[in-house]
């Protein structure tokens, strides 16, 4: 169990299941660009959750509002049913505790090697002694597939698929509630895709966390989901129509009737597609 | 189709000036309550160690042998400008007290400072405008710290606390090459070279210099993170953010030398009112 965890989270079995995060009529924008209006979105307990939808249509914006790297402009972003907004900037640090958040380019800190980088936020966290630090880091490193061994390397001596392990890893470190991912597999062969989907599988079965996956990669999509859902341009909304087009299980998402959804499960670009069609 | 309302943008002069100037508002806003955010985690936090230390030996030892290099040479072009016009009213042994009040006062600091705008300043601009396009920034946030503590707390304490010391360096460099090239080179009497800049020299014009320069270091420091924390995505917002850095730590540095020097001379002859003045 975490020691780290904050809230202990819901009982599954409780009549009232809080859901970790969710977001209600979240708009966000950058100066005069609308990337995201009127979101309506929850991640149910335990789940996993994956985010597909078009370049630029907001999924990264979706998960850093999530975990509050950026601010909603307008709308309310819940952590376990409170406002976001109403927690002071100290409960903020403190209960981005709860989260993971892997980065899209892993985002690995280039002055320091992968020892440091998992021991972060250890350090950070709370008083350790370096010997537990050290049991930490090396445990994380096992578990996602990384010999205790490239310790002293750093980021920059490593290839695109174990910079992936090693962030996952300092996502790990801190035992979050809930596991955010941005492009896991984004720009990694196809067999290094396949081993962080089954990380991710393995994190879920081995900690029993939410998961939030942000990804393009259909074969992400079929390795991870439980549930799905599409995100549309704010471009191409109808005036009122809610920006998840989509939500539902894997199966649904493939033979859905929606052609945007369609297009997007088939491998197709559903604007292409509309403007030729 | 497309359904975001976006305003139709102006382009008459009026509009242009009110944008720049609200821009402009904003930035000051913005560097503002960056500042009270450092000065914040500077009393609720403290660095750790070993990255202050790293960070203290790239502004300091890093910084020394072009302080060095450049305080020499300005104690040299001070003596060859001002060689002849002494020369001209046979007052050449006079030199030295100019040199040494112009280093000790107003060139020593603004050359450590200069030097540590554009050394140390633009290399943390880009460095941490890097940090945050590769999203290391976030990450800090992600993981539970605070990346002003993290990342400018420490950088803002070693230029703070080292540019003094360069200050002195540059000092010490500039009045050295002053007199050795009068002395060998323009046969200036060394005796009455020092008679006579002991004489013009007070500790509080050292004072003044390294006071000030206490003022330029904390500006760089915050300058430069300033513009590496708000750094625009791509190579070119990390170029931007650099260059940025050092042309706003320039002007800084030249506005405080102004105000400080008029400030502190005010005081000087409020406190010694007999004293002839120091302009």
């Amino acid at each position: 169990m975490s020691t780290l965890a904050l809230n202990p989270g819901p009982d599954p079995g409780s009549p009232t299941v809080v859901e970790p995060v969710s977001l209600r009529a979240v708009g966000r924008r950058f100066g005069s660009q609308e990337v995201l209006r009127n979101l309506t979105l929850s991640v149910r307990s335990g789940e996993t959750l994956v985010v597909i939808g078009e370049s630029g249509c907001g999924k990264s914006v979706t998960l850093k509002l999530m975990i509050s790297l950026l601010d909603a402009t307008s709308g309310e972003v819940c952590w376990e049913g409170h406002d976001v907004a109403g927690l002071s900037r100290t409960e903020r640090d403190r209960h981005r505790l709860r989260f993971g958040y892997l980065f899209q380019n892993s985002a690995l800190f280039d002055s320091f090697d992968v020892f440091e980088n998992v021991a972060y936020g250890l350090r950070e966290s709370a008083d350790r002694s370096e010997a537990e630090i050290r049991a930490v880091v090396v445990e994380r490193l096992e578990e996602v597939g990384l010999d205790a061994g490239i310790c002293s390397k750093k980021p920059a001596e490593l290839s695109g698929g174990m910079r992936k392990r090693v962030a996952l890893a300092r996502a790990l470190a801190l035992e979050p509630a809930v596991m955010l991912y941005d492009e896991p597999t984004t720009g990694l062969d196809p067999v290094m895709t396949g081993v962080i989907n089954r990380l991710i599988c393995q994190v879920r079965g081995r900690r029993s966390v939410t998961s939030v996956v942000v990804t393009h990669d259909l074969s992400t999509v079929r390795a991870v989901a439980d549930r799905v859902v599409m995100l549309e341009p704010v471009s191409r909304l109808a005036p009122d129509e809610p920006q998840a087009i989509f939500s539902g299980t894997v199966a649904e998402a493939f033979a859905s009737n929606d052609s945007r959804v369609a297009a997007f499960m088939q491998g197709g670009d559903a604007s292409w597609e509309r403007e030729v069609g | 189709m497309s359904t975001v309302s976006v305003s139709r943008p102006t382009f008459s002069p009026i509009h242009r000036l009110g944008a720049l100037v609200l821009d402009w508002v904003e930035s000051v806003g913005d560097f503002s309550l960056f500042a009270i955010g450092v000065l914040g985690q500077l009393v609720s936090g403290r660095p750790r160690r070993r990255v202050l230390l790293e960070t203290m030996y790239v502004v300091g030892v890093g910084s020394i042998p072009v302080v060095v290099v450049t305080g020499v040479f300005i104690g040299m072009v001070l003596a060859v400008q001002g060689y002849d016009s002494f020369h001209h009213l046979g007052m050449e042994t006079r030199i030295g007290s100019v040199i040494n009040v112009s280093l000790v006062k107003e060139l020593g600091p603004v050359l450590a400072a200069t030097m540590l705008a554009g050394r140390v300043g633009s290399a943390m601009a880009a460095e941490l405008g890097t940090m945050r396009v590769t999203e290391q920034i976030d990450a800090i946030r992600a993981l539970g710290a605070n990346p002003v503590g993290q990342l400018v707390v420490p950088r803002f304490l070693a230029c703070f606390l080292l540019i003094p010391v360069l200050t002195i360096v540059a000092d010490t460099v500039g009045i050295v090459g002053g007199w050795l090239f009068s002395t060998q080179a323009l046969d200036v009497n060394s005796h009455f070279y020092w008679a006579h800049s002991r004489a013009f020299v007070t500790a509080f014009d050292v004072a003044t210099g390294l006071i000030k320069s206490v003022f330029f270091g904390g500006a760089i420091a915050l300058v430069a993170c300033y513009h590496g924390f708000h750094c625009r995505a791509g190579a070119k917002g990390v170029g931007r953010a650099a260059t940025v850095s050092f042309v706003v730590s320039f002007v800084a540095i030249l506005a405080l030398d102004f105000f400080l020097g008029l400030l502190l001379n005010t005081s000087y002859r409020l406190a010694y009112p007999q004293l002839p003045s120091l302009l």
